[in-house]
């Protein structure tokens, strides 16, 4: 255990010691998002009945920024300490591969709710934001920084480069993101859109989350919370797989 | 009685080329133990693969009879490794780094021992400086520091005088023969062959991933064909009649004469008076760890070819 919450706190401590800008950064870019889109469009659309558009925007906006550091603090960790090589320091310790893997899954989880808590604490002060369910909130807020933090970590275990990692990023967990209905709700988009964006696990996480502010939602949460779990599973599965045979860390 | 480290038939290829073939090795404990070969020979691979860092193809590496792959966690209790590189994490004090690792190996209130190594490595003045700010010599100390959080029976250090400064590597070299006067098993590379000759009893020598020799120092040493010889620049530049049988070499004015042993010098010196021989210079040559290794290389080679 000690082995383990070693780990944990030396995870917690790398951003907290750079906390400007794994903290307090993405917070201010998330917030001028919704200073622009406050600006543009809160006149013009209104999603669900009752519900302004800025109010509807600052639940998706929170869970992106949740979701973008989340995954970041698990890869850039584990790219950054396999490109210096301190990775060794782990490597060679008795650290068992689950202990490994849940305390980069923990730091992930902290620094995203840490982020996603800033700014829905700031947007507080200027919006009036309901909070009907509040533990439908927390639970999808977990899961969804949980399963970014294991596919973070999959990415900075698979990444022999930056540019790899940044492609990742850019490729693959930002298309996902922005088009899970992060600014609008997908009953907004022609059918075929809205097929797809079915198949898209973040809508799932997206849409939970926002379930549990508003207590409505594009589909119905149970569902939402099976899918968001289930995927939670099968990447958390692969991240521990690769951690166990040591896929690109123990030649 | 127990080895500390027992490596048994152990290959490791990549793809076509095989880093290690069929290594038989056994270190005792207590021991102090040298792994010499020429860059590439297998020796970091070696060292990666007991430690854990790496895989072997086939074969299997006990570490004080902990299985290193199916009992990871017990053995690497036991095992403690400098690496060659200087890595480090820049995040951290020297101090933050010591007790992170000590941590790792799930030891908590290790505080006492952590002051104690920063003390014997010079380190007390910089125990609370972050990692990037330390020059490399201070952060080699580092990383010799963390190998020791958890007092491991047996350490291994890959290399770790590679570009230090002289009076850091007397240092080194005076903890580390200490670590193993305290019951340490010590392994290590080096290309300073001296250092292995000073330091180690026994010797193994690697070439392209097999053991070519291994033996103790003292008994490398006296295998040696050549023994004992004695160079000599003379006035005039000719070598007496008598000596000639003595002849090994005579390169740049200087003969080489092979000597059996010490009286063996007087017959050499009373053969030079009687011809009037003057000496110029001399030096009596005695094998060396490095002679040995040449030697063994370049025989190596010969069969090669």
């Amino acid at each position: 255990m000690t082995g383990f919450l070693t780990l944990l706190y030396k995870e917690l401590l790398r951003f907290w010691k750079v906390g400007f800008q794994t903290i307090i950064a993405p917070m201010v870019s998330t917030l001028l998002y919704l200073l622009i889109f406050f600006h543009v469009l809160e006149v013009h659309t209104q999603v669900y009945p009752g519900v302004a558009y800025t109010t509807f925007l600052i639940p998706g906006l929170v869970m992106m920024t949740v979701i973008q550091n989340a995954f970041a603090n698990s890869s850039s960790s584990m790219i950054q300490s396999k490109i210096s090589g301190n990775i060794v320091f782990v490597l060679l310790s008795p650290l068992s591969y689950r202990a490994i893997f849940f305390a980069y899954i923990l730091a992930s989880i902290v620094r995203g709710l840490l982020v996603g808590m800033g700014v829905y604490l700031v947007t507080l002060i200027f919006f009036d934001i309901p909070l009907l369910l509040p533990l439908w909130t927390l639970l999808f807020v977990i899961l969804g920084s949980a399963m970014l933090g294991a596919l973070g970590l999959i990415a900075g275990i698979w990444a022999d480069k930056f540019d790899q990692l940044a492609a990742f990023q850019n490729f693959i967990i930002l298309p996902f993101t922005f088009l899970s209905g992060v600014f609008y709700t997908i009953h907004s988009l022609p059918i075929g859109w809205q097929y797809l964006s079915h198949l898209n696990p973040f809508f799932y996480m997206i849409d939970g989350f926002r379930y549990g502010f508003f207590g409505v939602s594009d589909i119905s949460p149970y569902i939402s919370l099976m899918i968001v779990a289930i995927c939670l599973m099968v990447i958390s599965l692969l991240a521990i797989r690769m951690l166990k045979i040591g896929y690109k860390l123990r030649y | 009685m127990l080895p500390a480290i027992e490596v048994k038939q152990v290959s490791k290829c990549y793809g076509n080329l095989c880093a290690l073939t069929d290594i038989d090795l056994e270190i005792h404990s207590g021991e102090f133990f040298a792994l010499l070969g020429p860059n590439g020979a297998g020796k970091t691979t070696l060292i990666s693969i007991i430690a854990g860092l790496s895989h072997a193809n086939s074969g299997s590496v006990r570490v004080m009879g902990h299985n290193v792959t199916s009992q990871y966690q017990q053995a690497r209790r036991n095992l403690g490794v400098v690496p060659q590189e200087l890595v480090f994490d820049p995040f951290f004090t020297v101090r933050e780094t010591l007790l992170i690792q000590s941590g790792y190996y799930g030891i908590k209130g290790n505080a006492d021992w952590i002051d104690e190594i920063i003390e014997r490595l010079d380190l007390a003045d910089k125990a609370n400086v972050n990692m990037r700010a330390l020059s490399g010599g201070m952060k080699r100390r580092v990383l010799v520091a963390q190998a020791l959080v958890h007092k491991p029976p047996v350490i291994i250090l890959d290399e770790p005088t590679a570009g230090v400064d002289v009076e850091l590597r007397q240092t080194l070299w005076h903890f580390i023969q200490q670590l193993n006067q305290d019951g340490h098993t010590i392994v290590l590379t080096t290309h300073y062959l001296e250092e292995a000759e000073t330091l180690c009893h026994r010797v193994a020598m690697l070439k392209a991933g097999k053991i070519i020799a291994l033996d103790s120092t003292q008994n490398m040493i006296g295998k040696m064909t050549s023994g004992n010889s004695l160079k000599l620049r003379l006035l005039p530049d000719t070598l007496p009649p008598v000596l000639q049988a003595l002849q090994i070499s005579h390169h740049n004015g200087m003969y080489e004469l092979k000597i059996e042993n010490y009286a063996h010098v007087e017959f050499i010196l009373a053969s030079l008076r009687s011809e009037n021989n003057q000496i110029l210079e001399m030096h009596l040559q005695q094998p060396d760890l490095e002679d040995v290794f040449i030697n063994l290389m370049k025989h190596d080679r010969k069969r090669a070819q």
